[in-house]
């Protein structure tokens, strides 16, 4: 594969390019799933192609096609070539790079167990034990399980020299469980929401989730959820759990840090970001004890923000975002580091697949572990609500204003975790939230979570972001907003 | 405002590149004929020996031009060729997808396919495949949106962000276009194509606090006018300037097609008999009732002059024109085959392409409209707030049907019968059902193209009561 993407360097440069890069991407992807006891998606799709990003006359051009033949790659090239010509229609100066060097190299994740080679049976088997867990509390009205495998292999060559031959394999799961009663639909989802947990692994990664383990238990709160009282309304205290920080970490943290948001680059679709370049090294983000980095490097865990060189040939890296609550760093690639004066590229530009443009993405964004132990933190907390699994989320498109429902909350009395609360939310002012933390749990405590589903760009692009995050404190936070009447 | 902006607007005025010798001309990609999509599907029915075997050939030819800061920063092309195949064998089906095309990766796709369906227990709903179909004709491929050229777009984003420049703003927003082929064929003798194409414009003008967007999209790109869209969007633009900051709680809002699109689109999966039959529907045990006003009229009508789309659902059945909701109470869902079976219902030809979770949904959402233009509800409003635009809408409760989300890129309170001033955003917290029962006045349908839902035909709306629950600092 790699002469393809070698051939397609050739053309680019043969039609007056100035820089190239292109990829060839060869994806796997396996889908199962079942709702009540009945298989419901069961599929496979691959999909070869190839990629070229050229700059000619200062302007960027990017083609992409599945025919990997000469005629093909070379009328592939030919075409990127000739989109840069067409930018330089409406161009208002030349985009420059930051330096990097030529690499050549291998990269694999490491993984256990080859979820493709695991018998369908064996993996519907699980799903559907799952599955008839949940059914088996009384109440339940759906029960749903998901599994996706992903397996993408990858050739990348610059024009610098680079030739990089990246393997991952990515695997999930989840499940569901749903109770419609009276007037209300109420869920729990195990081990995150959206899908559950996904990670940079094997099948390793589903035998530790143990699904069916926790179904029985998912399923009955569901449905207890029904009878237990509203999430208050006011100022409170509040403790979210790992999965559902990880998510507030994507929203109000991961995307503002962008730097191609932040440049307004995203301002018709995505939007733009309250942390303008004035703020770098100045902006309390946080609280002193909020230390945050993004980490695309293996010794971070095994996150779906986890490589060995980012799609423009830039080696993984780990950038402090956070330190010490303050401001420190943003998402950088090639271009927008040279905007902005930094010496390089802070190696982040990843795509969906090849027939995408790579674009500024989350590694692993994630808050490093503090000291307490979860026990400790729960008794050291007078009145609070604990808030579990993420529900729903939406945030303003600066990223300052956001609200989260989660779908299950406990109150915490006198340093005890006492009775459910449903349909808990909170909600805030991004700076004012984080600055409001005042307690995080230690490593033991601390999930690297997958995000499969992050959306930007266009045409749209949907990535996986890496979270990591253990249950955190945060004080004076207006709750109940979500189900207001009035 | 960032540097990057602000060195932007100083810079000089679009000029036109020079252009250098690299080779011969590039011919613009193409889609594959009917008859090529043909001969390719029958390969692979050859190649199954399963009990059934369904093809679905998807092409397509897709380019996007990206400005922002009042320059092109991204332009992409893509020609995307997918073979997807269904096997059924002794009552068990699954699918497997592959965009290679030659006999072994097809051979392979077959294979992968009925290894699938073996791996996994009878489906007692699962139907032998349709036989050959008719369906309605409609007429949504347009050669002048297939053949536009990278050139044609950056010549339209130059004069955009030429006159932005002009007016001291920054333009960010897209222009795009494509043309896209399906084939479906089964071993029952099922054979439907579609062939349509698609072009779509979308801007953002900035100004130091303010900014306004607008959008269209359509198969024919000769109805897509860039230079009319960006003066529209620069007008709210220089309307916004200075937001004032106004209190959240209950407003009358008037809400400009784009953001009713946004809103109302969440509602499209209740309407499926699964969401139903699964008892997640907002309207399981409200079907028959009163839940929106009278003037809430609503169907799917793939065949409308403003629709776009195949008339065809995922198993090769006709869609069918269905009645939704008549004078604020829903009266009928929308069934695949096997949901139709199970309901006691006859298919509408709605389903997804099997197999899958979710059964079927209405793609083809149209509203029926008023006859009152947004300037005469913003002449009859005393005190209100008039959106543009909504952003990140989530579902905080599936069955109250409470949506969350921001208003963006245009918000402007009404005083007086007149447009007052442009506002700080709000966050609303909003029970759809409650709002398309405050309807006042509605506009005419128009079809709406915004970010959160897939194109409809709906109309502005006057709604009483809207919920704003807190505000943003911008």
């Amino acid at each position: 594969m790699q002469e393809w993407a070698n051939l397609a360097l050739d053309t680019a440069r043969v039609r007056g390019a100035t820089f190239a890069d292109a990829r060839v991407m060869d994806i796997r992807l396996r889908d199962l799933s079942t709702k009540n006891g009945q298989v419901g998606t069961l599929s496979e799709s691959e999909s070869l192609g190839l990629g070229v990003r050229v700059m000619t006359e200062g302007c960027w051009g990017f083609s992409s096609t599945s025919r990997l033949t000469r005629e093909g790659v070379q009328a592939c090239a030919a075409r990127a070539v000739a989109i840069a010509r067409a930018s330089a229609l409406a161009k208002r100066h030349d985009v420059v790079l930051v330096p990097e060097q030529a690499w050549v190299d291998t990269w694999q994740n490491p993984f256990i167990k080859d979820p493709f080679a695991i018998p369908l049976e064996r993996q519907l088997d699980l799903l559907l034990a799952a599955d008839a867990e949940m059914r088996r509390v009384a109440g339940v009205t759906l029960a749903e399980t998901s599994m996706q495998f992903r397996r993408i292999e990858q050739w990348y060559a610059s024009s610098l020299g680079s030739r990089i031959h990246q393997f991952k394999m990515q695997s999930g799961a989840g499940i569901v469980a749903t109770s419609f009663a009276g007037n209300e639909i109420q869920k729990r989802s195990y081990p995150a929401s959206f899908g559950g947990q996904h990670q940079l692994a094997g099948y390793e990664l589903i035998e530790s989730l143990d699904l069916v383990a926790h179904a029985p238990r998912l399923a009955q709160e569901a449905v207890a959820l029904h009878q237990a009282p509203m999430c208050p309304e006011g100022q409170r205290t509040i403790i979210l759990e790992s999965s559902q920080l990880g998510l507030q970490i994507h929203e109000s943290i991961g995307h503002p840090i962008e730097l191609d948001r932040v440049l307004g680059m995203e301002a018709n679709f995505a939007g733009m970001s309250f942390l303008t370049l004035d703020k770098l090294g100045k902006l309390r983000y946080a609280s002193d004890i909020v230390n945050v980095v993004a980490d695309a490097r293996l010794e971070h865990g095994p996150g779906l923000g986890t490589f060995g060189y980012d799609d423009e040939g830039v080696p993984a890296q780990c950038t402090d975002i956070i330190k010490g609550g303050l401001f420190t760093g943003y998402l950088s690639d090639r271009e927008t580091a040279a905007a902005i004066a930094l010496r390089r590229s802070g190696g982040t530009m990843r795509a969906e697949s090849w027939n995408r443009l790579p674009m500024i993405r989350m590694t692993n964004v994630s808050l490093l572990p503090g000291e307490w132990r979860y026990d400790d933190l729960i008794a050291d907390t007078d009145d609070a609500i604990l808030m579990e699994t993420n529900r729903s989320w939406s945030i303003d498109d600066r990223r300052y204003h956001f609200q989260f429902s989660t779908e299950i909350g406990w109150e915490i009395k006198g340093g005890k975790k006492t009775r459910m609360l449903k349909n808990p939310s909170y909600s805030g002012i991004t700076t004012e939230f984080w600055n409001s933390c005042d307690a995080i749990c230690s490593r033991d405590h601390w999930t690297l979570w997958g995000t499969p589903n992050c959306g930007k760009g266009q045409p749209m692009q949907t990535m996986g972001t890496g979270h990591g995050a253990s249950p955190s404190r945060f004080r004076n936070v207006r709750v109940g907003v979500a189900f207001a009447k009035s | 405002m960032s540097p990057a902006r602000k060195s932007a607007r100083r810079s000089s005025a679009p000029r036109t590149p020079s252009r250098v010798t690299g080779g011969p001309a590039v011919a613009e990609p193409h889609l594959p004929s009917d008859a090529e999509l043909r001969r390719l599907a029958e390969r692979v029915l050859r190649f199954s020996d399963a009990d059934e075997t369904e093809v679905e050939i998807d092409a397509g030819v897709d380019a996007l031009t990206r400005f922002a800061n009042n320059t092109i920063h991204q332009n992409v092309a893509e020609q995307t060729l997918t073979v997807s195949v269904r096997t059924v064998l002794d009552g068990r089906t699954a699918r497997a997808t592959t965009n290679k095309t030659d006999d072994e990766s097809l051979r392979r796709a077959v294979a992968a396919s009925a290894a699938l369906a073996r791996s996994q227990p009878k489906n007692p709903d699962l139907l032998p495949m349709p036989r050959r179909q008719k369906y309605p004709q409609v007429q949504r491929y347009f050669p002048a949106t297939a053949s536009a050229t990278p050139d044609d777009r950056a010549r339209a984003v130059a004069a955009v962000v030429g006159r932005a420049e002009k007016d001291g703003r920054t333009a960010a927003g897209i222009f795009s276009t494509g043309a896209s082929a399906m084939l479906l064929v089964n071993s029952s003798g099922l054979h439907a194509a579609h062939r349509q194409t698609r072009a779509e414009f979308s801007v953002t003008m900035l100004e130091g606090d303010s900014s306004g967007w607008a959008k269209a999209n359509s198969p024919d790109l000769r109805q897509i006018h860039p230079e009319t869209l960006a003066a529209a969007a620069g007008e709210k633009s220089a309307a916004s300037r200075h937001p004032r900051e106004v209190a959240p709680g209950r407003w009358t809002v008037i809400l400009e097609p784009a953001a009713v699109l946004d809103l109302v689109g969440f509602l499209f999966y209740d309407f499926a008999g699964t969401a139903v039959l699964d008892q997640r529907s907002c309207f399981n045990n409200r079907l028959g009732k009163k839940v929106m006003g009278e003037n809430i009229t609503l169907r799917d009508d793939v065949t409308h002059p403003l629709q776009s789309g195949a008339p065809f659902d995922g198993e090769g059945m006709p869609r069918q024109k269905v009645l939704l909701v008549e004078r604020g109470v829903p009266k009928n869902l929308v069934y695949a085959r096997a949901t139709a079976k199970k309901m006691k219902a006859k298919s509408t030809g709605h389903g997804f392409a099997l197999p899958n979770d979710f059964g079927e949904a209405p793609m083809n959402l149209v509203f029926d409209g008023g006859s009152t233009s947004v300037e005469e509800m913003v002449a009859s409003t005393d005190r209100g707030i008039l959106l543009t635009r909504l952003w990140y809408i989530r579902e905080v409760d599936p069955y109250e049907k409470v949506l969350t989300g921001m208003t963006r890129d245009g918000s402007f309170l009404v005083e007086n019968g007149r447009i007052a001033a442009g506002i700080r955003n709000f966050r609303f917290n909003q029970n759809i059902l409650e709002m398309l029962s405050n309807v006042a006045q509605l506009g005419p349908a128009v079809r709406a193209a915004g970010e959160e839902s897939f194109e409809m035909v709906v109309p502005s709306m006057k709604v009483g009561n809207f919920h704003f629950t807190e505000v943003t600092k911008f």
